[in-house]
């Protein structure tokens, strides 16, 4: 039987929720409506002219191959950041979890990337791999490996992946650290005493024990990677050379924002939502399951 | 989600407070809200011009204000206009044109303007090539232009001489740039040539350099049922020809739209096709003599020679609102009659590289002496000016055409990575380019 809190006052609960549901009343599901309601219309650029068209904008946009291209792409982004972020963050965390020196340093250091603005960091990232300007790009060519990621559509591919990670590491990282201490070290200690190697320690004991943690940073690190990264892949490379950067929230922006297609573009919005949505649902259903809360 | 809606609203609420400290200032004064597209040091020289009609007058108060890259402008003058607050006046760059004219409802075309406050227009003190982009079907200007250029070629007068060319005499035709381009070359250059805004130089002013129609119904002035017709024969042979010289070392691409800009100035690439508004730069950059030249053409395919190009750049536009009054429509054409000066023209050419838009300003500043003391100064204006304008070569009238530049600049970046051909590119290019066209056409019938 849960222990149930009684309010005396019936209007007083109400009053409290009603802030929280007018931000998502105004933040998300006016916004939301408002993209099913254009995704289902044809309109002009200045919204002079609206036509109801049904489905046609989802027709038009689900046999168009390039969208597939794009949808092709944009999982090969997410999973590659997803796991290149997650792997590095958690093999950080270890390493500044275990007793070396100036521990606190390292910490503070790794978690810096974080507060870098999307758009600045991208600048960053252009002044290493630049060809014509960047130290490593110039490196690479001057050593005779042809590095151009503005025609080479793998290197720019590569190129944004590393950017988009590099900046999820920090946060990745805070939430293995918290997770690692939160460990018992009494549990590890038995192990070690039981005669178990640090690799054995690590994928029988503290590993599963990680598992919420790496749960919920999975669903955060894949939403991150399908609506979160526009600003790097703006920044870096435009969706170029060719398609071979432009994930779908990348093309519902150059579709709504730069081509003046709302229509297309809340047709997109839409399915990015029913995909975000399907992925949260599928990871709760199946993947929670092995998670082992202590 | 990333809607219209909430960008719209965050533009009104910026209008709104912008608005508010600017009326206590000038209470007398009709203020009028101008959006323009130039990053520094253009924005600044723009807005020196708009200072100085403010202190010419006494009525009237221009309020610029910078918004962005051209592509942003728009974005910004379509959400407000959504939100009900749209500027006076907006620079749209002039692929917008065909969008804006679309608007209906949206702008007041200029020559209406002119005519309803008495203050009147002349289209024919325009050089034609600017007149007729910025001309409805029948003839009468919807804008205002102002900054226009076209695009020209810039060589390395250092490299040429060492590379054994004539430092003068830059190559006329394709041929010859082909041949000065395997010179360059061997003389150790690693970067022969490059070009900025691919599309709109080697695909856009390529049709209008050989009177060839980049667009059917005369590049969309006859209508919104136009298709693109840039398969044709001399499109596929130029892109061809360039894909060659990027395999052979000889022709670097540099990037999407201006993205280029920087590979001539720093010395890099001997050549490079770019906008004429790259001149202040080159001066101020440039360690080396360097030349200008009209761009090259290919001979089987110019008979009779090459024709004028075509104007990039933009112009400015005149927006509606719900909440306009006369005063402030009279407001505006007085701040135009003053931009349509011909010594206000001149002067914005001889400081910034644009083409003089009028002919009496392109007639000052030969009288000023400029040109002599800036040879090839005057290469834009000429190319723009050298053959009476055809139907190929009067300018681009598509809908959403930013987008279809988009489309084609993805299928250059294909063929030149050697995923595809430049056939293949081009025919790519025109279905999914008349998709966009048919959507616009759907969008704005009736």
């Amino acid at each position: 039987m849960q222990r149930r809190v009684l309010f005396d006052n019936k209007l007083l609960p109400y009053l409290l929720l009603a802030p929280q549901v007018a931000v998502t009343l105004v933040f998300f599901i006016w916004p939301a409506a408002q993209a099913v309601w254009q995704s289902v219309h044809l309109q002009d650029a200045f919204g002079l002219r609206s036509e109801f068209v049904w489905f046609e904008n989802f027709e038009r946009i689900l046999t168009d191959p390039n969208y597939l291209d794009t949808l092709r792409i944009t999982v090969v982004f997410s999973v590659a950041v997803t796991v290149l972020s997650m792997g590095t963050a958690l093999l950080l965390a270890v390493l500044a979890d275990s007793k070396i020196k100036g521990a606190g340093a390292y910490k503070t250091l790794l978690i810096w990337p974080y507060a870098l603005a999307p758009a600045v960091a991208a600048v960053l990232w252009m002044f290493i791999f630049n060809p014509d300007i960047g130290l490593l790009g110039r490196g690479l060519n001057a050593m005779g490996i042809p590095w151009d990621y503005r025609l080479n559509g793998g290197q720019a591919l590569t190129m944004v992946v590393l950017a988009a990670s590099w900046k999820q590491v920090s946060y990745n990282f805070i939430f293995f650290l918290a997770g690692l201490q939160a460990i018992p070290r009494s549990v590890i200690e038995a192990a070690s005493i039981d005669g178990a190697g640090p690799a054995r320690r690590f994928w029988t004991i503290t590993f599963p024990l990680l598992s919420p943690t790496t749960f919920f940073l999975l669903v955060v690190d894949l939403v991150y990677a399908f609506c979160e990264t526009f600003g790097t892949i703006h920044a870096l490379t435009h969706g170029g050379p060719g398609k071979a950067t432009e994930t779908l929230i990348f093309r519902v922006y150059l579709d709504g924002v730069v081509n003046n297609d709302l229509g297309g573009s809340s047709a997109q919005s839409v399915i990015l939502m029913v995909i975000v949505i399907a992925l949260t649902a599928i990871q709760f259903r199946f993947v929670e399951r092995k998670v082992h809360y202590a | 989600m990333l809607t219209r809606r909430t960008l719209g609203l965050s533009t009104a609420a910026f209008v709104l407070a912008s608005g508010l400290a600017g009326s206590a200032l000038a209470q007398q004064k009709t203020t009028i809200e101008f959006w323009h597209g130039l990053p520094q040091p253009l924005g600044g020289q723009l807005e020196q011009i708009v200072q100085d009609f403010n202190a010419s007058q006494d009525k009237v108060q221009v309020n610029p204000s910078f918004k962005g890259s051209y592509p942003e402008t728009m974005q910004a003058a379509i959400a407000a206009f959504r939100a009900g607050n749209a500027p006076h006046i907006v620079q749209m760059f002039e692929v917008g044109t065909a969008t804006m004219m679309a608007a209906g409802p949206a702008i007041k075309p200029v020559y209406q303007l002119m005519a309803e406050t008495g203050a009147g227009l002349d289209p024919a003190a325009y050089i034609p090539a600017v007149r007729g982009y910025y001309s409805s079907r029948d003839g009468k200007m919807m804008a205002l232009p102002f900054n226009s250029s076209t695009s020209i070629m810039f060589y390395n007068k250092d490299a040429f001489q060492k590379a054994g060319l004539d430092p003068e005499k830059a190559p006329a035709t394709w041929p010859e740039m082909i041949e000065a381009m395997k010179k360059l070359k061997a003389s150790g250059v690693s970067c022969a040539f490059t070009t900025s805004w691919p599309t709109w130089i080697q695909l856009e002013q390529l049709g209008s350099l050989h009177d060839t129609p980049f667009a059917s119904k005369s590049n969309g002035f006859g209508g919104l049922d136009a298709e693109l017709k840039i398969n044709a024969p001399l499109f596929v042979k130029h892109l061809d020809t360039l894909v060659q010289l990027q395999k052979d070392g000889l022709f670097k691409y540099g990037g999407r739209d201006n993205k280029a800009d920087a590979l001539f100035p720093s010395g890099e690439c001997a050549i490079a096709h770019a906008s004429s508004g790259l001149r202040s730069r080159i001066s101020k950059e440039a360690k080396f003599n360097w030349g200008a030249a009209p761009l090259p053409y290919w001979p089987e395919f110019a008979k009779d020679g090459p024709k004028n190009g075509i104007i990039g750049g933009a112009a400015f536009w005149v927006m509606t609102s719900p909440k306009r009054t006369p005063a402030e429509y009279k407001a505006v054409s007085e701040f135009f009659s003053y931009l349509a000066r011909p010594q206000v023209d001149a002067k914005w050419h001889m400081d910034t590289g644009y083409v003089p838009v009028t002919l009496q300003g392109f007639q000052q500043a030969q009288a000023s002496g400029f040109y002599d003391k800036n040879p090839g100064a005057d290469v834009p204006a000429k190319q723009l000016t050298r053959t009476p304008t055809t139907e190929n070569s009067m300018g681009l009238r598509l809908g959403n055409l930013p987008e279809i530049r988009n489309i084609i600049q993805e299928e250059m970046e294909k063929a030149f990575q050697g995923e595809q051909t430049a056939r293949q590119a081009l025919d790519n290019s025109v279905k999914r380019g008349n998709t966009v066209l048919r959507n616009f056409e759907r969008a704005n019938k009736g």
